[in-house]
């Protein structure tokens, strides 16, 4: 498949290049229909999120209300915080172009007239790459007031965040520009009924933008018969960890993971045997080395083998791993991360936290394995944002497809007790 | 306490949005630029400047990681040490940056030059391992590779 999302296009980033390469098109096309067309094009095409949770993009759109006298909002989602995951970094460094008509495309259709890109702070170099790119768009009358002489009126904001993991959840991300604490919000209300200060508001990820202008270029129909039927389209997957090319590379979903691994990013180094993956980002559930044989990457192909394609951010970790490290790691970051709203996650991050640091000294009891599964299981679905499923689905899964690595790590109760004096 | 040119973009900032309390990570940004980090005074600035109440100021600087709630050494090192990372050495890297700057995470070096974190995933992970200083990110570490960079940050 030739590259849609990142063409190895030299300057790629630069307006003129982009438009001498059919750039801008596809926003004449769009500004000349109708935008429930739009929507129909794009829910024809089956683009689902790229964010994590794989949501039906037009679906998404169909849910802003038609008839609302309030302003209406797109949110571009570019907080891309998810450990393993480094994709829209790519769309911002090398074609930001494609993701600014994407979103004035989106913007179009929804009736936004102000799209917020929301970037984590980290990223300010990146920033400083797509707010260039968004004053040559300025420039060029592609954002703005009447844009091409159309009656379509759309700006475009750069929201810098501020080192939030929760930000990325939508209604965290929400309040971020509202300018409260990201503290996600209680659904429904839903963010196209009641978005930002109580507006009709759209949210999607960087890439499901970035892949507006292709399905108007290709046609919803063809664009639906790239990679898996059930979940199509070029998918930019990152792999990362114990691979000898680490990277973002592009492909149509459903390429399997093994070929991912060895094709794409060169395979492991020394040829170790694989232990283990993570393939969409932390968050998605750990799949065994022994049981990569004919997983995709797609959401039926990573549903079926018990994980999710998350943000296609694959870690790789070969035989020699410490996988209680990796989850004691992992289980950090969460409980860094936990806003604090909700008990089960505030608090149940940080226990899994500490009795992850006893299996990591090997001083565990062997009740702790079915400890740690009793709290995760009850942070799972009992929270208000998706967090705390986050945290608790890697150590549900660990300790399912790797419990002998836990039981390794257990000190016997016998060799705890003081050792017998001559007294007794 | 935020200088002409920085106030004046905050006065451009609030017409595209719909209250001046959304700029409140812009202005603290700004306020850290100016003055390395995010005093109590600042906080008051903020909210004088964008008509919040300070408790809340205080509560949005509390909330986000990347604000310095104290003064900060004249370069900020942010090592990523989460899974990626992690598993391409960058135990390694912070040691070796402990063992250089003779601080532990959290410190500052009493010359006041360097300050050494452990941050969070950093978006870097396929060129692991990586650290941020300031606004810039350093990739694919090695202990030479650090040592280089350390020199040049004066």
């Amino acid at each position: 498949m030739e590259p849609l999302l990142l063409p190895p296009i030299p300057d790629l980033h630069r307006i003129e290049v982009y438009e001498a390469h059919g750039g801008y098109a596809m926003l004449r096309k769009a500004l000349e229909m109708q935008p429930d067309d739009i929507i129909e094009e794009v829910k024809k095409s089956n683009l689902r999120g790229r964010g994590g949770a794989c949501f039906p993009a037009g679906l998404k759109w169909s849910f802003m209300p038609k008839k609302t006298d309030k302003p209406k909002y797109l949110c571009v989602n570019g907080d891309e915080s998810e450990p393993g995951t480094f994709k829209d970094r790519q769309i911002f460094e090398c074609n930001p172009h494609l993701m600014i008509e994407g979103a004035i495309i989106a913007a179009h259709a929804v009736g936004a007239g102000m799209v917020y890109l929301y970037v984590r702070g980290e990223y300010i170099k990146w920033i400083r790459m797509v707010q260039r790119a968004v004053d040559e768009a300025y420039a060029k009358g592609y954002l703005g007031q009447s844009i091409l002489g159309s009656t379509v009126n759309v700006e475009f904001t750069i929201h810098r965040g501020a080192g939030a993991y929760i930000c990325g959840e939508e209604s965290s991300l929400m309040n971020s520009i509202e300018g409260e604490r990201g503290y996600p919000r209680v659904k429904p209300p839903f963010p196209a009924q009641n978005g930002l200060w109580g507006c009709p508001t759209t949210i999607n990820n960087v890439e499901t933008i970035a892949n507006v202008p292709i399905i108007l270029r290709l046609g919803g129909e063809a664009y639906a018969k790239i990679g898996h039927p059930k979940h199509p389209g070029p998918l930019l997957v990152g792999v990362s960890g114990h691979v000898n090319k680490p990277g973002v590379y592009e492909m149509p979903t459903g390429v399997l993971l093994t070929e991912i691994i060895e094709k794409y990013a060169g395979g492991v180094p020394g040829n170790k045997r694989i232990k283990a993956v993570i393939p969409g980002g932390s968050s998605t559930k750990i799949i065994r080395g022994d049981a990569l044989e004919g997983v995709t990457m797609d959401a039926d192909g990573l549903l079926a083998a018990g994980s999710s394609v998350g943000t296609a951010g694959m870690v790789v970790m070969d035989e020699d791993t410490d996988l209680i490290r990796v989850i004691s790691r992992i289980t950090h970051f969460y409980h860094h991360e936990s806003c604090g709203q909700c008990t089960p996650c505030r608090e149940g991050t940080g226990w899994m936290f500490k009795i992850l640091k006893r299996f990591e000294n090997s001083e565990a009891r062997a009740a702790d394995i079915d400890l740690l599964l009793d709290i995760a299981n009850n942070i799972e679905g009992n929270t208000v944002c998706a967090l705390g499923d986050a945290a608790a689905w890697p150590v549900q899964s660990m300790i399912e497809r790797f419990r002998d690595e836990f039981e390794r790590r257990v000190k016997e109760p016998a060799s705890r007790l003081p050792a017998p004096t001559a007294a007794a | 306490m935020l200088s002409e040119a920085h106030l004046q973009r905050i006065e451009e900032l609030k017409q595209r949005y719909q209250k001046p309390q959304s700029l409140i990570l812009e202005v603290l940004w700004m306020l850290q630029e100016e003055h390395g980090w995010i005093s109590e005074e600042g906080m008051k600035y903020a909210a004088g400047l964008l008509g919040m109440p300070e408790h809340h100021v205080f509560g949005v600087v509390t909330f986000y990681t990347m604000f310095n709630k104290k003064p900060v050494g004249r370069h900020k090192i942010e090592v990523c040490t989460n899974i990626s990372c992690m598993l391409r050495n960058s135990d390694r890297i912070l040691e070796h940056l402990e063992r250089r700057l003779n601080i532990r995470p959290g410190e500052t070096t009493p010359d006041n030059r360097f300050t050494l974190v452990e941050a969070e995933c950093l978006g870097s992970c396929g060129t692991a391992p990586a650290m941020q200083v300031g606004d810039e990110y350093y990739e694919n570490l090695d202990e030479a590779k650090i040592d280089m960079i350390l020199s040049e940050l004066t």
